[in-house]
């Protein structure tokens, strides 16, 4: 028999005071995984809504109403085409990536088109090199390490299909010509076919996969050889703006107005600053709750801890009178304590995943998954308040008088 | 073994100093079989308590093999304690949640033995004491009788040379009292200094000397007289 086998021994000997501490600290770790589980994958949610939704952020020429987010190109105002290098070279907090279009009518074989014009990312990347502002290793923004996670990926980019989701291709040809699914389907073209616009003959390169917005009408082609078939000059009817979710809701529209002053900033700020502005509140309010409960559970395992050694002063004394030092009787009560903290915190995570995954497509509309990372603070700060608490009733335990031992002690 | 110097202890209550031990001096020498008698509050647990490393006198010094008991840091007289002194109680003071088994091998996990040679001493030492059918009982599934039997056992456990104890048959029927006191003679014979705190006439019988404490003064009483 060690030390180890005593104390499980006599933690089974009162199980209404060690289910009394395990649930104090359960219940604190608990609420932080439920609330922190929900939290995170509450904000995953949101990246993932704003990945879907493509831009956050618009660029328009003054006086533009927005009538519909997705058509937001459609007003036949333009603004100078620079603006897409000034704000490459702005190198703002929070911008992941730019998207200057230019729509333009245009008819193929009779058949009424909106042929937009959209500028690869090689050739702001080119220009911004040249000037010195060397992007090509660096995407717009990420530089400045605003993003906890990127809103976009542009691993994907040399393939044109990532226009659908992302906004942006690499590269694009003078005559190459990208198709929205509906438009292919109605011209009935395909990869590789030629198609004539404005006058000029083109080469379908890809056609892109459905996304369910304005963009499955459309046919994208170079800005600049819309520009030059247009005779509208270097100018673009909208930026879009991949940007960081909390930057979109901060103080990003903020640098953009002072950036470019004669333009309309149109974000959907709104949503987002409600969305992280709860995340934020339930994030904050979980370590609130985690405290006060681990609070309550220390005071719980404390009490319970003092009456342990009120209930076994003769236990102890004979102990002593036997041989164990001070150092071993506290030991013996640190070491309940840790039980009960691992104990209280294992039970708590487990608790708190089951809680979440339950309450989070109920509550937010959210899918929860385990978190282990939250196990590991669970277990140690469960452990750290329950050997905290101890640690007074231990000392007193310790120091006992062994003449407890005899009849009259 | 044990030399006691004009040993004083007091207990200051409700303002009042009470004397338990009056400048006492007593010598107790290797081997000896002891018998303490005296009346309730005469100081007999206070003089175990003292010559156990577990009250530090007021005045005086208690020397054990020469050596000053309460100049001992605590650890050094609870280590002590571990390997030199036995203790025996009147209410057992058995561990209740643990085995008769468990109880036994409490003073060799505090000495640090390993778990197997725990288990061979506790059950050869339960086996001399005549329990070795009992080794898996809880004090509560066994006689008093038993139990103070169990209790000697776990007094043996780090073979100590010295056996203290405080009114060993108080509690118990004239049969285990004498199965007591007999094994208590037997290790007494092996080479063990018994010292015995106890108001039982019978148990006084098995010392070899007998020592009276009135007012806080020890005297050696003859053993005709105290078996009288």
């Amino acid at each position: 028999m060690q030390l180890g086998n005593l104390i499980w021994k006599e933690l089974w000997q009162r199980p209404t005071s060690l289910l009394t501490s395990l649930a104090a600290v359960a219940l604190g770790v608990t609420a932080l995984v439920a609330i922190q589980s929900i939290t995170v994958f509450s904000e995953e949610k949101i990246a993932g809504d704003m990945r879907s939704l493509g831009a956050n952020v618009l660029v328009l020429p003054p006086g533009v109403t927005l009538q519909d987010y997705y058509s937001a190109d459609m007003h036949g105002q333009t603004m100078p085409e620079e603006y897409v290098t000034q704000l490459a070279l702005a190198r703002m907090s929070g911008v992941e990536n730019l998207a200057p279009k230019l729509c333009v009518a245009a008819e193929v074989d009779s058949i009424s088109v909106t042929l937009t014009g959209i500028l690869p990312r090689s050739e702001f990347e080119a220009k911004t090199a040249w000037q010195g502002m060397s992007f090509l290793s660096n995407p717009v923004g990420t530089d400045r390490g605003c993003c906890a996670k990127p809103v976009t990926d542009t691993s994907g980019e040399s393939d044109p299909t990532s226009l659908a989701t992302q906004r942006t291709v690499q590269d694009l040809g003078k005559d190459e010509l990208i198709l929205g699914a509906d438009i292919a389907v109605q011209l009935g073209a395909a990869v590789g076919d030629e198609l004539t616009l404005l006058g000029d003959t083109f080469h379908v390169l890809t056609v892109l996969p459905p996304t369910g917005t304005i963009d499955d009408g459309r046919l994208f082609a170079h800005l600049h050889s819309v520009q030059r078939l247009s005779n509208s000059g270097p100018v673009v009817n909208v930026i879009e703006i991949m940007a960081c979710c909390e930057d979109a809701a901060g103080g990003l529209i903020t640098d953009l107005s002072r950036e470019l002053p004669n333009t309309r900033i149109i974000t959907i700020a709104q949503v987002v600053e409600a969305q992280i502005a709860v995340n934020g509140l339930m994030s904050r309010l979980s370590w609130v709750f985690f405290g006060i409960l681990l609070l309550v559970a220390g005071a719980s395992i404390a009490s319970v801890m003092y009456a342990n050694v009120a209930e076994r002063r003769r236990e102890i004394g004979t102990l002593m009178a036997l041989g164990a030092t001070p150092g071993y009787v506290t030991k013996m009560f640190l070491g309940k304590a840790t039980i009960l903290g691992i104990a209280g915190g294992g039970l708590g995570f487990v608790a708190g995943t089951i809680l979440a995954m339950v309450l989070g497509p109920q509550l937010v509309g959210v899918s929860v998954l385990p978190m282990p990372s939250l196990c590991g603070v669970g277990i140690a700060t469960a452990t750290l308040i329950a050997v905290a608490a101890s640690y007074l009733p231990a000392r007193r335990a310790a120091a006992l008088d062994p003449c407890l031992c005899f009849n009259d002690g | 073994m044990f030399q006691l110097n004009n040993v004083t202890k007091a207990y200051e209550c409700r303002g009042q100093t009470v004397n338990a031990l009056n400048k006492t001096s007593l010598s107790i020498g290797d081997n000896e079989f002891i018998a303490v008698v005296g009346p309730s509050g005469s100081g007999k647990t206070t003089m175990l308590s003292l010559l156990g490393g577990m009250m530090a006198p007021t005045s005086g010094e208690v020397l054990f093999h020469g050596e000053s008991l309460y100049d001992m840091s605590l650890v050094e007289r609870t280590k002590l304690r571990l390997r030199s002194l036995g203790f025996v109680f009147q209410s057992f003071n058995l561990v209740s949640w643990l085995s008769a088994i468990e109880n036994v091998q409490v003073p060799l996990s505090l000495a640090g033995e390993s778990a197997s040679a725990q288990q061979e001493r506790a059950s050869e030492l339960l086996s001399r004491v005549g329990l070795s059918d009992r080794l898996n009982h809880l004090p509560s599934e066994l006689s008093q009788g038993q139990q103070q039997r169990v209790a000697l056992a776990r007094t043996l456990a780090n073979d100590p040379r010295i056996i203290l104890a405080d009114e060993p048959t108080g509690n118990l029927d004239p049969e285990s009292r004498e199965q007591v006191m007999n094994l208590l003679s037997e290790f007494h014979s092996e080479g063990r200094s018994v010292v015995m705190v106890t108001h039982d006439q019978f148990a006084a019988q098995h010392a070899h000397r007998s020592l009276s404490l009135v007012d806080g003064t020890i005297v050696d009483t003859p053993l005709a007289t105290n078996a009288a």
